[in-house]
């Protein structure tokens, strides 16, 4: 067993779930089942090959250029993603406290944040 | 009007030559959705209000002559992962029942100034995590070809939806196969767009390196039009593509002579259900004794480590994603907490479903500190191994045909416990969204039992053409 439930506790304590006792016994035995197949992953060599975090943006990454799409390398491709450092239009404010659980009209409501 | 069969360009022809007005045609689908979804359970909320205020807009139209837009009056389903103004969206999860968004997807508004008719919002996996729809907070959906069996997933409301005639057609997403599985196993098209092709603004994020919205419906041609709607650069998408739209409705009937299809064979593995792969190799036959293509068999070696990537990189992202589930802001909030942080875990604890947990678990374990290299580093590196695959294999072919899914629709409650089997349901499917390149699933036969079997198209980044060329030369060719 590779993850014992001490672990699922400290993983849970990261992901800020709760797990009742039950859940914490079911979740380490699914994490180490699906762990151990995730495993096969290491039969391969991946010295000096680069990670692909998107589609695309691995280096050398090869597009169809039959529709008018740009063969750039690397990110390039993304450069029309940026935009102007502008102002622009946003939610109105009320509207973005429409679904709040709680709200003053002006903030959102949480419970105590310093415990004394 | 018979609303089992009735296509995209079929509606609005009917609407156009006055045989139906899109009113009338809507209030047929909603007599249709209460009499007969009760037992499919395929649309999770109606907006009864908004479809008919859209519908009278086309009647307008229509009345005055005027010219009508290309989808005037097409009853559509949305699936539940994509926000809608004023309209309850839910991710198929308890922890957004009583969520109204305040604004629209993209995609749907592009429908709606289409001239679509948004009929409601289809049952998914709970935030679009699963494979058979059993994991939505409110229910499963039943496959409409045998009500004994899944309709696949994770949008199976949507693909149902279209099955069982209570739409012309649907948008669902598709993260390691949600729009191409659920369409095999129900016998509709369903089509995965390229990434970046499709804008994702106001789809619920599940893992966003993988996340596509795309259509299903009854017909290569009817995808065709609803992708020309949808695709498209959007500011509000920074990943969405500034590449041009193509005409694809175009590409319906022009020549498929001379394509070179790859039939990879790690996608026909021995042991295989004998029906599937016989059904995928006659629709290849098919398409190179009528239609004059050539088959070229290939390897993609890396396809056996497909499923534990996505299930590496899926859940990191989802990880991260669902972390703004935190009663703060909107969705559901635990009453009786004390302190934030015990608020934070006590909603999300009441508000996720066992497989979000478990997701969210893997993912934040792939993640954490000395597992990251391990884990999600590596996977990151499979994953251009796994590109680089398609990259050799379409140096020799113009597209890949396989199966969509290993097995047609298995049973309710069959692999529910399992969480491993059910992760397998996606073998064939979860690599394309890997790599991101385009693949769609048309129906290509039944079982012995009745159940529909369907074939994966897939071909190079952007070149959408190519599938519903070739898909439509296969409709053509075994109509």
């Amino acid at each position: 067993m590779k993850v014992t439930e001490k672990d699922v506790l400290y993983v849970a304590d990261l992901a800020d779930l709760e797990l009742t006792p039950e859940e914490r016994t079911r979740m380490a035995r699914d994490l180490n089942s699906i762990l151990e197949y995730v495993d096969r992953l290491n039969e391969l060599d991946t010295t000096g090959v680069p990670p692909m975090a998107c589609p695309e943006l691995v280096e050398g990454a090869q597009v169809s250029d039959r529709y008018g799409v740009p063969e750039k390398k690397g990110t390039a491709r993304f450069e029309y993603a940026m935009r102007a450092d502008a102002l622009g239009k946003s939610l109105d404010h009320k509207v973005a406290l429409e679904n709040a659980p709680e709200s003053d009209g002006t903030f959102f409501q949480v419970p105590k944040v310093i415990e004394r | 009007m018979d609303l089992n069969s009735l296509t995209v360009a079929g509606t609005v022809a009917a609407i156009r030559e006055r045989q139906v007005t899109a009113t009338a045609l809507a209030e047929d689908f909603y007599r249709k959705i209460a009499a007969e979804d009760r037992e499919i359970h395929s649309y999770l909320s109606v907006s009864k209000e908004r479809a008919m205020a859209a519908a009278a807009s086309v009647d307008a139209l229509a009345g005055r002559g005027d010219p009508l837009p290309p989808l005037a009056g097409v009853p559509m389903a949305i699936k539940d992962v994509m926000v809608t103004r004023g309209v309850c969206t839910t991710a198929g999860s308890k922890i957004l029942e009583n969520y109204i968004p305040p604004y629209d997807c993209t995609a749907v508004a592009r429908l709606e100034a289409a001239g679509a008719v948004v009929l409601g919002k289809t049952n998914c996996d709970e935030f679009a995590m699963g494979s058979s729809t059993e994991n939505s907070a409110y229910g499963p959906v039943r496959n409409p070809r045998d009500k004994t069996r899944v309709p696949g997933g994770s949008s199976g409301g949507s693909a149902a939806a279209v099955a069982a005639g209570f739409a012309v057609a649907a948008l669902g997403s598709d993260t390691g196969g949600s729009i191409r599985q659920p369409a095999s196993f129900c016998g509709v098209v369903g089509l995965m767009p390229t990434y970046g092709r499709v804008s994702r603004y106001g789809l619920i994020a599940f893992a966003s390196s993988l996340d596509h919205i795309g259509p299903l419906a009854h017909s290569v041609k009817d995808a065709a039009i609803l992708l020309g709607i949808i695709a498209g650069r959007d500011p509000l998408d920074s990943t969405s593509a500034d590449v041009p739209v193509p005409d694809y409705a175009a590409e319906i009937g022009k020549p498929v002579r001379g394509m070179r299809i790859g039939v990879p064979k790690e996608y026909f593995p021995e042991g295989m259900d004998a029906e599937v792969r016989t059904a995928a190799e006659d629709a290849i036959q098919l398409l190179a004794a009528k239609a004059g293509c050539g088959v070229v068999p290939i390897s993609l070696p890396h396809t056996p480590y497909a499923i534990p990537t996505y299930y590496l990189v899926a859940t990191a992202e989802a990880s991260s994603n669902l972390a703004r589930y935190d009663g703060v802001r909107y969705g559901h909030r635990s009453r009786e907490s004390a302190t934030l942080s015990e608020m934070y875990r006590r909603s999300r604890h009441e508000g996720f479903g066992a497989e979000v947990k478990r997701r969210i678990m893997l993912g934040t374990y792939a993640l954490s500190a000395g597992y990251y290299d391990a884990y999600y580093l590596k996977a990151q590196k499979v994953r251009t191994l796994l590109t680089r695959d398609f990259e050799e294999a379409f140096k020799q072919v113009d597209a890949i045909i396989t199966p969509t899914s290993p097995t047609p629709a298995f049973k309710l409650g069959e692999k529910v416990d399992d969480p491993l089997s059910m992760y397998l349901a996606d073998i064939f499917t979860v690599t394309a969204d890997l790599v991101g390149v385009p693949g769609i699933s048309i129906p290509c036969g039944n079982s012995r039992e009745g159940l529909p079997i369907g074939m994966q198209i897939m071909a190079r980044h952007f070149d959408e053409p190519t599938l519903f060329r070739l898909g439509h030369a296969y409709e053509h060719a075994a109509a």
